[in-house]
C-alpha cells in the first residue's frame, strides 16, 4: 500500500490529503451520493405530492394522463437511456486508458442526446399542449367531453409541467456542466487514475434518467390507456 | 480497493435491458390489469432504477459506505410517502365523534 501512495502521490491530480488516488476517488463518490440523496427527496416531495392528489383525483389524473402523447414519452425514454449508455461510455474509455479524443467523443454523443431529449419535449409536446388549451395559466379549457371530473384535470397538468420542467431544468443544467467537462478530456486531464469529474457528472446525468424513469410511467402510462375516455 | 472496470458488454446488456424493460412497461399500460396497473408500472421502474444504480453507477462495485448513502436516501424518500399515505388512506377508518357531522357544518371552516 505505501509504494502504491508513492506512486499515485505523483499524479498531477493527486491531493496531498488523501492517502492515495483510491481514497481520493472514494471520497468525491462519497460526497457526490450525499448531494444526490437530497436531490432525492427534493424530487421526492414532488413524486410524494402526486400520489396524494391521484389518490384524490383518480378520473381527473387518468383524462389529464391520457391527453398526454406515449409515443413521445416512450421516445424520449429510449433517447434518455441511451445518452446514459454514452455517458457510461465516455468514463469507460477513461478508465481503459483511451486517448481525450474518444472521452469527447462519447461526451458530445450524450449531449446530442440530451439535447433531442428537450427538442422533443419543448417543440412536440409542450407546444402541442398549448396549442390544444392544456396548459393552466395560459387559457386552459376544459372541455364538456370530460364531465364531471373535468374540474380538476388542470390540477394533473400543473403536476405534469412542474415534474417535467424540473427534470428538464436538471438537465438545462447539466448540458454546459457536460461541455465543461468535455474540453478538460479534450486537454487529456482524464486518465486510468484520475477521472473524478467525468464520474461526478456521470453519476448527475444518470440520476437524471432515473427521474425519467419514474415519471415516463406515473405521467404517461398509469392513466387508463385501454380506456376511451377522450384522449387522442 | 482499485476502481473496477465494467466491460463494455455489460453496458451494452444492461442497456438492451432497459430497452426490453420500456417496451414492457409501454405495452402492459394498454392492458387493463385492475388493481396491478400501478404496481407492475412501478416494478419495471423500480428494476430500471437498480439496473442504473448497480450498473451505470457503479453501485454494485463501490465502498459499502457510497452504498451506505444511497440506501439512506432511497429509505428516507420511501419514509416520506409511507408516513404521508399512512395519513392520507386511512382517514376513513377512525370512528366520527357524535355530532361530528353537525360540528362540521356549523364551522366555517370545510376541508373538502
Amino acid at each position: 500500500m505505501a509504494d502504491m501512495a508513492t506512486h499515485h502521490a505523483q499524479h498531477d491530480a493527486f491531493k496531498h490529503q488523501f492517502e492515495d488516488m483510491d481514497q481520493q476517488r472514494d471520497a468525491g463518490t462519497f460526497g457526490m451520493w450525499v448531494f444526490l440523496a437530497q436531490e432525492i427527496m427534493f424530487f421526492g416531495g414532488i413524486f410524494g405530492a402526486y400520489i396524494v392528489y391521484r389518490l384524490l383525483y383518480h378520473d381527473s389524473f387518468e383524462i389529464g394522463s391520457n391527453l398526454l402523447d406515449v409515443k413521445f414519452g416512450a421516445a424520449n425514454t429510449v433517447v434518455l437511456i441511451a445518452s446514459s449508455l454514452t455517458m457510461a461510455m465516455a468514463i469507460h474509455s477513461a478508465q481503459a486508458g483511451k486517448k481525450g479524443k474518444t472521452q469527447v467523443m462519447y461526451l458530445l454523443l450524450t449531449v446530442l442526446l440530451g439535447m433531442i431529449f428537450l427538442a422533443v419535449k419543448f417543440t412536440f409536446e409542450w407546444h402541442n399542449d398549448y396549442t390544444e388549451h392544456l396548459i393552466p395559466g395560459f387559457g386552459f379549457v376544459i372541455r364538456d367531453a370530460w364531465g364531471a371530473a373535468g374540474v380538476h384535470v388542470p390540477l394533473f397538468f400543473c403536476f405534469y409541467f412542474f415534474m417535467t420542467g424540473l427534470h428538464a431544468l436538471h438537465m438545462i443544467v447539466g448540458i454546459p456542466i457536460i461541455l465543461v467537462i468535455a474540453v478538460m478530456a479534450w486537454r487529456n486531464r482524464f486518465d486510468e487514475v484520475y477521472y473524478a469529474p467525468l464520474e461526478m457528472v456521470g453519476l448527475y446525468w444518470h440520476f437524471v434518467d432515473i427521474v425519467w424513469i419514474f415519471l415516463f410511467p406515473l405521467l404517461y402510462l398509469v392513466g387508463g390507456r385501454y380506456l376511451s375516455i377522450g384522449g387522442h | 480497493m482499485s476502481e473496477h472496470v465494467v466491460p463494455v458488454k455489460v453496458y451494452v446488456l444492461v442497456f438492451l435491458a432497459l430497452m426490453v424493460l420500456t417496451g414492457l412497461t409501454t405495452g402492459v399500460a394498454f392492458i387493463d390489469l385492475h388493481a396491478w396497473n400501478t404496481p407492475v408500472a412501478l416494478a419495471i421502474a423500480v428494476v430500471k432504477m437498480t439496473l442504473v444504480v448497480l450498473f451505470f453507477m457503479h453501485v454494485k462495485y463501490s465502498p459499502k459506505l457510497t452504498k451506505m448513502v444511497v440506501l439512506t436516501g432511497f429509505f428516507f424518500m420511501s419514509l416520506l410517502v409511507a408516513f404521508t399515505l399512512a395519513d392520507e388512506l386511512t382517514r376513513g377508518w377512525s370512528p366520527k365523534a357524535q355530532n361530528w357531522d353537525a360540528t362540521a357544518s356549523s364551522a366555517t371552516h370545510n376541508p373538502r
